[in-house]
């Protein structure tokens, strides 16, 4: 099973997995060009900039990294940033089981349609997203108008936040979800109810256990999305200091008062997360194949 | 509402009213209305708010370097992607799962970031900027700063769909032109890529949108200096910071407008790829 992450558009349903396929000496041409390019390109491209930020991390003291990276303000935003994350995360768990599950299993007039719009999220360009968002929960805004007329704060606040991040993170719950549920044959959940357990214990558990690996997946892989998150969010945020600053924001903001190495920290440590949960998938991954493959 | 059989019990009528309705509910209000509104918003005043935005030549540098980063980054990245996965899918080697890991960084690191360290690199204060701005030689701030975070953020695009693809079709064909006696060139032309020719233009599209769109991580290194480096993107920004709400939306929807045809694109090109997937099979049969 290949573990690698497609964290791209279209996840799932372009690139399946390959088979696996034994071979054996290749008599094919080319090996040595494509392959130096490859490194070539991406040393120069990925790996010789990443390095940049690490060596200017390292260039600090312990003392200036803390300081810099875990001061009140900075503190603020990594709450807000993983709070709002956290929260859009788990609301796409939810709904986007939901629609998964209604696009799999269910046959109805514009699947098709309401398919291929779970993408578009991907394909608005995110700044976009971010001034239509505003347009809708604003103040003046259409939905907005009556929210706040109802005392909802839907704009120029954390709530505003999670709504631009819901938006952002939804296809990859979805589309996680929508390959594992395809897979699934009726015959455990079949075998289930013949042995008499209710269609409500059939889901719980028989067909949720199955499909809580790639829930989990689509939930971590919503989460850092969202963490690094910028053009959807700061039109509809209000960018507030201490309350409805994200971090991606912050580190512009230190960038752009000349605190290159205030900027450096924040950012590592958001590296760092990110790639943490990112590995934490493999690591699960990984661990449910050879689980599965006994 | 027909019924399916293949996956497992159905439920009840009424639970699968109930998730449609909340899907259909969801998918209208969360997806659907944010790009409704971007037109409508555009349209208030009719084609007069584009005939004004468009006066604007700040626009039209924008929409400019907006298609030279694009037909920059593309190009590059579809070489490469072409390169890559012919190296990983068409040969065995010790550590190609740790390369497909390195190649995936980019997705993995935020916009905002993949903008940060190429000033780190770029900047004044940066390794190389010293030298380059002696040089006489602008990266940051100015359109190679631009071109090389649009290459970073679009980078794994291309070789990632191609990748499992090369993978999945195996050697056979390659090797058979090649005891025939063609030359490699040949069989990448005449055998390779028609193979994958419908994946190769899925990456592309993709890759081209996330171009054309990126936003955190060029507002980074550009600096908007208006008809300038701003891009696309950026142009909206500055004019909806700037109060210009209407044409802030007029030229958004023209970003929304490519969105809307590559999801349209991408869509079908899906469909071709599970055709020819399908075909595959039967003949491996």
């Amino acid at each position: 099973m290949e573990l690698t992450l497609h964290v791209s558009l279209g996840e799932g349903s372009c690139a399946k997995q390959p088979m696996s396929r034994k071979r054996s000496y290749s008599v094919l041409p080319g090996f040595g060009l494509t392959m130096g390019y490859t490194l070539t390109y991406l040393s120069l491209i990925v790996l010789i900039p990443l390095a940049a930020l690490i060596v200017r991390a390292a260039s600090m003291s312990l003392e200036q990294f803390w300081a810099a990276a875990f001061n009140p303000r900075v503190m603020a935003s990594y709450r807000i940033t993983f709070g709002t994350s956290l929260v859009a995360a788990l609301v796409n768990s939810v709904f986007g089981f939901i629609v998964a599950w209604s696009l799999v299993r269910y046959r109805f007039v514009g699947r098709k349609l309401l398919d291929a719009l779970i993408d578009l999220p991907f394909a608005i360009p995110t700044a976009v997203s971010g001034i239509a968002l505003t347009a809708i929960y604003d103040r003046n805004g259409i939905l907005g108008h009556t929210l706040f007329q109802w005392g909802i704060k839907s704009a120029l606040s954390p709530l505003g936040i999670c709504i631009a991040l819901t938006f952002i993170s939804l296809p990859f719950v979805v589309r996680t979800l929508q390959p594992a549920l395809e897979e699934m044959d009726g015959e455990s959940e079949e075998a289930a109810m013949c042995l008499g357990a209710s269609r409500w214990e059939t889901f719980r558990r028989v067909i949720f256990p199955a499909l809580f690996p790639s829930l989990l997946t689509g939930f971590a892989l919503a989460f850092a999305r969202s963490l690094g998150e910028y053009g959807s969010v700061v039109f509809i945020s209000g960018n507030l200091p201490m309350k409805t600053e994200i971090t991606s924001l912050l580190i512009i903001t230190k960038f752009e008062q000349h605190d290159h190495l205030g900027a450096t920290a924040i950012a590592i440590v958001m590296l760092v997360a990110s790639f943490a949960i990112l590995m934490s998938i493999n690591g699960l991954q990984w661990y449910l194949a050879k689980k599965f493959r006994g | 509402m027909s019924v399916e059989n293949k996956h497992g019990i159905q439920d009840p009528l009424w639970v699968q009213w109930t998730l449609i309705t909340i899907t259909i509910g969801f998918v209208a209000i969360f997806l659907a209305l944010p790009v409704a509104i971007i037109f409508a918003e555009a349209l208030k005043d009719g084609l007069k708010t584009y005939a004004i935005a468009l006066k604007d030549p700040a626009a039209w540098s924008a929409i400019h370097l907006t298609l030279l980063v694009t037909a920059i980054s593309v190009p590059v990245n579809t070489v490469f992607g072409l390169a890559a996965s012919w190296a990983i899918a068409k040969f065995e080697f010790k550590g190609k799962s740790l390369l497909l890991t390195l190649i995936d960084i980019p997705f993995a690191v935020s916009p905002v970031i993949s903008g940060f360290i190429y000033v780190l690199l770029f900047g004044l204060q940066g390794w190389f900027g010293q030298t380059l701005s002696d040089w006489g030689f602008k990266v940051i701030f100015a359109v190679p700063g631009i071109v090389l975070v649009t290459i970073f953020v679009t980078f794994p695009f291309v070789a990632r769909e191609l990748i499992p693809l090369m993978q999945e079709q195996g050697n056979d064909e390659e090797q058979a032109a090649i005891s025939l006696g063609a030359k490699g060139w040949q069989t990448f032309f005449y055998v390779t890529l028609p193979n994958i020719r419908w994946g190769l233009l899925y990456g592309v599209i993709l890759c081209n949108a996330r171009a054309m769109g990126e936003f955190g991580a060029v507002s980074v290194v550009s600096g908007s200096i208006r008809g300038k480096t701003a891009t696309l993107p950026l142009h909206v920004e500055v004019l909806y910071n700037g109060f210009n709400v209407p044409a802030a939306f007029a030229m958004a929807s023209l970003l929304a407008l490519v969105g809307l045809l590559t999801l349209a694109l991408k869509t079908y090109l899906e469909w071709k790829v599970k055709q020819q997937r399908r075909e595959l099979a039967l003949v491996n049969e």
